[in-house]
C-alpha cells in the first residue's frame, strides 16, 4: 500500500507528516521523492548502505556512419538534435544538447543507418538505506539538472509492495508531482489555512481528481489565518484528517531536524490515528 | 534595466511575501509571476487582465481504435509507460516523444497538440504583471516561465522601466532554471531550520552553476536564533552574501488574508526590515 504526502503550496509541513507518520507505524518503506529538494533524510537520518548513480538514455552519434540524413533531428520534438549537413567538400555533422533530452529513444531506433547509439547520462543519484526498522529511499537531483521525472521513477523503481509505503512527494502540480503519485492508494494533502495555502491547496486537490486518487486533508498550523480552507473542505465533502496548531516548540524541533513524535511522543497516537483514518477511507 | 528574481529551494520559507513588499517598494517596474504551477502573487497584487493568450506546448498521442491492428509496437517502444495493454494513452504520463507515431505500421496514431496552460498580462495597482496559469497535472512548466519572462522583459523594455521583478518557483528543476536566465541577481529567501538551509544551499550552488549573483535574507529569522546565528556563519565562511533578517510576524499572515503586501499593512518592524533588503539589493 502507497500513501503519499503532497501539497500544493510548499512549506506547509509535507515531510513532517510523513516522517512522523512513518515513525509512528511498522513494517514501513520510506521514499522520498522530492528529488529536487530532499529534506527527510534531515529527520530520520538513515544510515545510507546503497548508492545507485541515475542515468538517462541519451544519443551518441557514431559520424563515420552517419550520412547526416536528417532523420534524427526531424523526430526529436524536445530539439536536442541538430544535423548541418554536408556541403560541397565539407563533411555535415550531427550536435546532441543532451540536456534537453528526454531519452524516448526515437533518434536511435529510427536512423537508417543504425548511427547512433544510447549512452548514458548521470541525472543524480538514488541513495537506500534504512533508519531501525524502517527502509529509507531517496533521489537527488544534481544540481544544474532540470528533469527531475526520470529521476522520481527511478526511486519509485525500489518500492516494496509488501510494506506500508509513506511517500513525501514534491510540491506544486505539475510533472514531477505527477510522477510521484501515480499509482498511490491514498494521498494526504498537507495545507495551511491561508489563502496561498487555500489557492494551491484546490490545485492540489484538482491533481487528484484527474489522477483518481482518494485524498484528504491535514490542516498545519491550524490557527494561522482563517476559516476558508475548513468551509472549502466541508463545501467539497473533503475530509480533513488532522488539525496541527501552531506551536512554538513543534516549529523549534522542526527546525533542528528533530521529529515530533521524537520530541514529545504524546503525539505518536495522533499519527497511528491519522493512518486508521486513511486505512479506513481506504476500505 | 535589471532583472531580480527570488527564489528559495525549500517552499514556504516566504518568498511571494518578499515579492510582493518589493513590488510595493520597487519604482518603475514590471512584476512577473514564474511559478507557474502554484502562482501566488496574484493574491497580494489581485491583478486585472488585460491580455489572456493560450499557452500551446507539447504534444500528446492519440490512437484511432479503427486503424490500430493491435500489433502493440508502441507499447514495448514507449519509455514512459503511457500506453496501456488495450492501447490507450495515458495523457499524464505521454511525454508526446512521437516515437509511436512514427513506428505505429498501421499509421493509427495521430499526435495532437496540447493546450497546457494560459498567460496573462495584467494591470495592478504597483504596475504591470506578468503571469500564467499551468494546467493542471501538465509539462513544460519550464517553457511557460521562459514565456514569462520574455514578455515580461520585452514589456519593461518598451515602458523603459527600470526593474524586472520576479517571484519564482521551489525547488531546482526546470522552472527554476528557466527563471534564472538573463537575470541580475537572485535573492534566496530561508528560514532558520535545517531543511531551509539545506535547501538554499543548494538553489545557491543552481545560481553560480548559472553564473547568477545570489544574495540570501533569512525570514522568521527569529523563529530560532541558534540557527540563524548558524546560517550567518555559514555565510560568513563561505562568501554567501547575506543582506537581511526578517522576524516572524503574524501580522504577514494577517496581511495576506485582506489581499495586501505587508508595505501597505500596519506598522510593523517587518516593514523596516523588507526596506532594508530592498535598498541593499540595488547597491
Amino acid at each position: 500500500m502507497i500513501i503519499s504526502v503532497a501539497s500544493g503550496k510548499g512549506g506547509t509541513g509535507k515531510t513532517t507528516i510523513a516522517v512522523n507518520l512513518a515513525l509512528s507505524l511498522n513494517n514501513v518503506q520510506f521514499l522520498d521523492c522530492d528529488v529536487e529538494e530532499p529534506n527527510a533524510h534531515i529527520f530520520l537520518k538513515p544510515k545510507i548502505t546503497e548508492q545507485k548513480k541515475a542515468y538517462i538514455p541519451v544519443p551518441e552519434i557514431d559520424e563515420s556512419i552517419c550520412d547526416t540524413c536528417g532523420k534524427c533531428s526531424k523526430v526529436c520534438v524536445y530539439k536536442a538534435i541538430a544535423v548541418l549537413p554536408s556541403r560541397a567538400e565539407e563533411k555535415g555533422s550531427v550536435l546532441v544538447f543532451a540536456p534537453l533530452c528526454h531519452g524516448c529513444g526515437a533518434c536511435a531506433a529510427l536512423c537508417p543507418k543504425n548511427a547512433i547509439r544510447e549512452i548514458n547520462r548521470e541525472i543524480g543519484v538514488v541513495e537506500i538505506g534504512s533508519c531501525g526498522e524502517m527502509e529509507f529511499v531517496h533521489g537527488k537531483l544534481n544540481i544544474g539538472e532540470a528533469m527531475a521525472p526520470p529521476l522520481i521513477r527511478q526511486v519509485k523503481e525500489h518500492i516494496d509492495p509488501k510494506k506500508t509505503v509513506i511517500m513525501d512527494a514534491p510540491p506544486g502540480t505539475s510533472c514531477p508531482v505527477v510522477t510521484s503519485l501515480k499509482r498511490s492508494d491514498y494521498c494526504i494533502l498537507v495545507t495551511e489555512p491561508t489563502p496561498f495555502g487555500l489557492n494551491d491547496l484546490v490545485l492540489a486537490v484538482e491533481v487528484l481528481k484527474k489522477m483518481k486518487i482518494p485524498f484528504g486533508v491535514v490542516i498545519n498550523r491550524s490557527d494561522l489565518g482563517n476559516d476558508l480552507t475548513e468551509e472549502y473542505c466541508r463545501k467539497e465533502k473533503i475530509p480533513i484528517l488532522m488539525k496541527i496548531p501552531f506551536k512554538k516548540e513543534i516549529a523549534m524541533a522542526y527546525s533542528k531536524g528533530e521529529p515530533i513524535v521524537m520530541a514529545f511522543p504524546e503525539y505518536k497516537k495522533d499519527f497511528i490515528a491519522l493512518y486508521d483514518e486513511v486505512l479506513r477511507r481506504i476500505k | 534595466m535589471k532583472q531580480i528574481v527570488v527564489i528559495s529551494g525549500k517552499g514556504g520559507t516566504g518568498k511571494t511575501v518578499i515579492t510582493g513588499a518589493i513590488a510595493a517598494l520597487a519604482e518603475n517596474k514590471v512584476m512577473a509571476d514564474c511559478d507557474v504551477d502554484a502562482a501566488d502573487l496574484h493574491l497580494l497584487l489581485q491583478p486585472k487582465i488585460k491580455e489572456r493568450h493560450e499557452f500551446k506546448s507539447g504534444l500528446t498521442a492519440l490512437i484511432d481504435k479503427k486503424l490500430c491492428n493491435k500489433c502493440g509496437k508502441c507499447v514495448s517502444a514507449c519509455r514512459f509507460n503511457a500506453i496501456s495493454d488495450d492501447f490507450t494513452v495515458d495523457n499524464i504520463s505521454c511525454e508526446g516523444c512521437a516515437f509511436c507515431s512514427h513506428i505505429c505500421p498501421a499509421g493509427a496514431i495521430k499526435m495532437e497538440e496540447c493546450v497546457a496552460g494560459e498567460w496573462f498580462i495584467s494591470e495592478t495597482r504597483f504596475g504591470p504583471m506578468v503571469h500564467a496559469k499551468l494546467g493542471i497535472a501538465e509539462e513544460n512548466s519550464g517553457k511557460l516561465v521562459s514565456l514569462v519572462r520574455k514578455e515580461a522583459k520585452q514589456l519593461a523594455e518598451k515602458n523603459h522601466c527600470d526593474w524586472v521583478i520576479v517571484d519564482g518557483a521551489p525547488g531546482i528543476g526546470c522552472p527554476v532554471i528557466a527563471s534564472l536566465s538573463g537575470i541580475d541577481c537572485a535573492l534566496v529567501v530561508t528560514e532558520p531550520t535545517l531543511s531551509g538551509l539545506h535547501d538554499a544551499l543548494r538553489v545557491i550552488e543552481v545560481t553560480k552553476h548559472f553564473n547568477v549573483p545570489s544574495r540570501l535574507v533569512i525570514n522568521k529569522y527569529d523563529l530560532n536564533l541558534e540557527m540563524s546565528k548558524k546560517i550567518e556563519e555559514h555565510c560568513a565562511d563561505n562568501g554567501i552574501s547575506l543582506i537581511g533578517k526578517v522576524r516572524f510576524d503574524r501580522s504577514v499572515v494577517e496581511a495576506m488574508v485582506e489581499g495586501k503586501t505587508i508595505m501597505e499593512y500596519k506598522d510593523t518592524p517587518v516593514k523596516d526590515e523588507i526596506r532594508k533588503i530592498w535598498e541593499r539589493l540595488q547597491i
